[in-house]
């Protein structure tokens, strides 16, 4: 992968005088790097994983992951449904996998009985939504690589040799 | 009185009360641990773990488990065609600085000298001299990237010395060494008939060529010592494990030493090393990648700031030159800390001559990083703004 899309997955925040000495390559290459991803849909959003349990003042949403099973329509297969599926607002990530279900869906709300609603009022009904399952999530341990609670270690000593 | 002569007049040096004003400061950027700021890879400690809870608690055979000895053995094979007898050409020691301290009291009469390059790491002359030896230092300079040079090292030989340490990439400098530069020194070394004490515990940590171990030079195996470990490629260093390769009458000696001062390194350790050795290879990359681009970072944005420093081959070390701020390095380093409480190691604790330059740590996260480099210029903002009043 381009080091410099390496890079800003890792820490979004880094500025291009940062990624340019990191990488040895002069700072307008950097930023046309990074504007041509963003222009080009290579880079998609720049967002801050949150713990919610920490966030004063900001309510946790309830999330649930789904899983659906579709029936494929011809000649556009699983993506039509997915597509009808994935633009509810609601449905924050929409993935195709294998196995037992077709769809994984993750759906936030403000509460239980909102995702609730979601599902028996908008999902089900759905004419190719064969079967759903659905499971709220009830903690977040790990996101995206980062472990939300981190064990206490012991530090380093400040200085050694 | 009941402390030996010996003893008494090693160093701690003239920066222990440096040491103790970092020890004893809150919110302190630290750019002066010789250490991963990486925890030791889950698969490892979970390995060690498991080990615990299967009641492997006891000693080990002296040298280290046989499947330890043969994975490291297989290790050197694969990744540089070295090969080793897992059973008397392979040791493994509390960490590489036992086995430094084995290897010196193994090779050494009383009066031979070892020639160590400085800078260098702090524990090899005063273990030359509690093994009854004599440290010869080898001082290398900035213009020639802290390199030892074949010319220097045949100079710096004398009559009665029996060895030549060298460490790469180097702590504090960074300074690595090519397959050519080490052929060169081989051939001084195979000149002056002198055994080769390498130190080789950042190796994993070199970033613009292939690392190549001395004893991997033509000729050279016999006359080598290699000293290596866990602490710094799978960022283990809690773990204190380390082993030596060598030849097999050497090796014997050293293995009399430690039989009789450690019995062994302890199951726990060896047990985590075996699965790092093993399995640990893809953090190892991944934490090599992190570093490289902390190096490239630090070293930018000091000489940027007018700290004059060259780029590092390898471990995790910045070794800038601080000579443009007209103050010795302990004096630099007691105000950075006080003013903007960014701590780094003064240069002098690495060699009598290296009192203008710093040691940089860059075993530290990027935002750790940013914000020293940010202190760092506010610093000499203040600095130069003052001068200027003046």
């Amino acid at each position: 992968m381009d080091e410099i899309l390496d890079i800003l997955i890792n820490d979004a925040r880094t500025p291009a005088e940062d990624i340019a000495k990191m990488t040895k390559k002069p700072v307008a290459a950097v930023k046309k790097a990074i504007k041509k991803y963003e222009e080009d849909g290579t880079i998609v959003q720049y967002k801050a994983v949150v713990n919610h349990e920490m966030a004063e003042g900001l309510s946790a949403p309830v999330r649930a992951l789904i899983e659906v099973s579709i029936v494929p329509q011809k000649d556009v297969g699983f993506d039509h449904v997915a597509e009808r599926i994935y633009s509810f607002a609601e449905v924050t990530s929409c993935y195709l996998v294998s196995g037992s279900y077709d769809l994984l869906l993750i759906v936030e709300g403000k509460s239980i009985q909102t995702v609730a609603e979601f599902v028996s009022s908008k999902l089900s009904p759905m004419e190719n939504v064969r079967q759903t399952t659905t499971h709220f999530l009830l903690k977040k341990y790990k996101e995206e690589g980062k472990i939300f609670k981190q064990p206490a270690r012991s530090s380093r000593l400040n200085i050694s040799y | 009185m009941y402390v030996s002569k010996l003893v008494n007049d090693l160093p701690p040096s003239g920066i222990r009360a440096f040491f103790d004003l970092v020890m004893g400061m809150k919110d302190v950027v630290s750019l002066g641990v010789g250490e991963p700021d990486f925890v030791t890879p889950w698969h490892i400690r979970e390995k060690a773990i498991y080990s615990l809870e299967q009641g492997c608690t006891s000693y080990t055979s002296n040298k280290g488990m046989p499947e330890l000895r043969k994975e490291i053995c297989a290790f050197l094979k694969s990744r540089f065609g070295l090969e080793y007898h897992w059973d008397n050409e392979m040791l493994v020691t509390v960490g590489a600085s036992e086995a430094l301290d084995l290897v010196c009291r193994a090779i050494l009469e009383p009066g031979e000298k070892v020639i160590i390059h400085e800078p260098c790491f702090v524990a090899y002359a005063p273990l030359v001299k509690l093994a009854g030896g004599v440290p010869v230092p080898l001082i290398t300079t900035a213009q020639e990237g802290f390199k030892v040079t074949p010319d220097k090292l045949e100079r710096a030989w004398s009559k009665g010395t029996k060895a030549f340490l060298i460490n790469y990439p180097c702590n504090p400098t960074g300074t690595s060494y090519t397959r050519a530069e080490l052929a060169a020194l081989a051939k001084v070394a195979q000149k002056k008939d002198m055994l080769v004490l390498s130190d080789e515990i950042y190796d994993e940590l070199t970033y613009d060529f292939d690392h190549t171990p001395f004893s991997a030079l033509p000729g050279m195996r016999e006359r080598v010592v290699y000293l290596n470990g866990f602490s710094k490629a799978y960022a283990m260093t809690g773990w204190r494990l380390g082993w030596a390769a060598g030849n097999e009458k050497i090796l014997a000696a050293m293995t009399k030493i430690h039989q009789y001062l450690v019995m062994c390194a302890s199951i726990t350790s060896q047990m985590a090393g075996r699965e790092a050795i093993k399995n640990g290879r893809p953090d190892v990359l991944l934490m090599k990648k992190e570093y490289n681009r902390r190096r490239n970072y630090i070293v930018a944005s000091l000489n940027e700031l007018g700290l004059e420093c060259h780029m590092p081959q390898g471990a995790f070390y910045a070794f800038p030159s601080i000579k443009s701020l007209n103050m010795s390095s302990i004096d630099f380093a007691r105000d950075l800390l006080e003013k903007q409480k960014v701590a780094l190691v003064p240069g002098g604790a690495f060699g009598s001559q290296c009192a203008d330059h710093v040691r940089i740590s860059y075993a530290s996260s990027y935002d750790n990083l940013r914000e020293a480099v940010s202190r760092i210029t506010q610093y000499l903002k203040a600095r130069n703004g003052g001068k200027e009043q003046q």
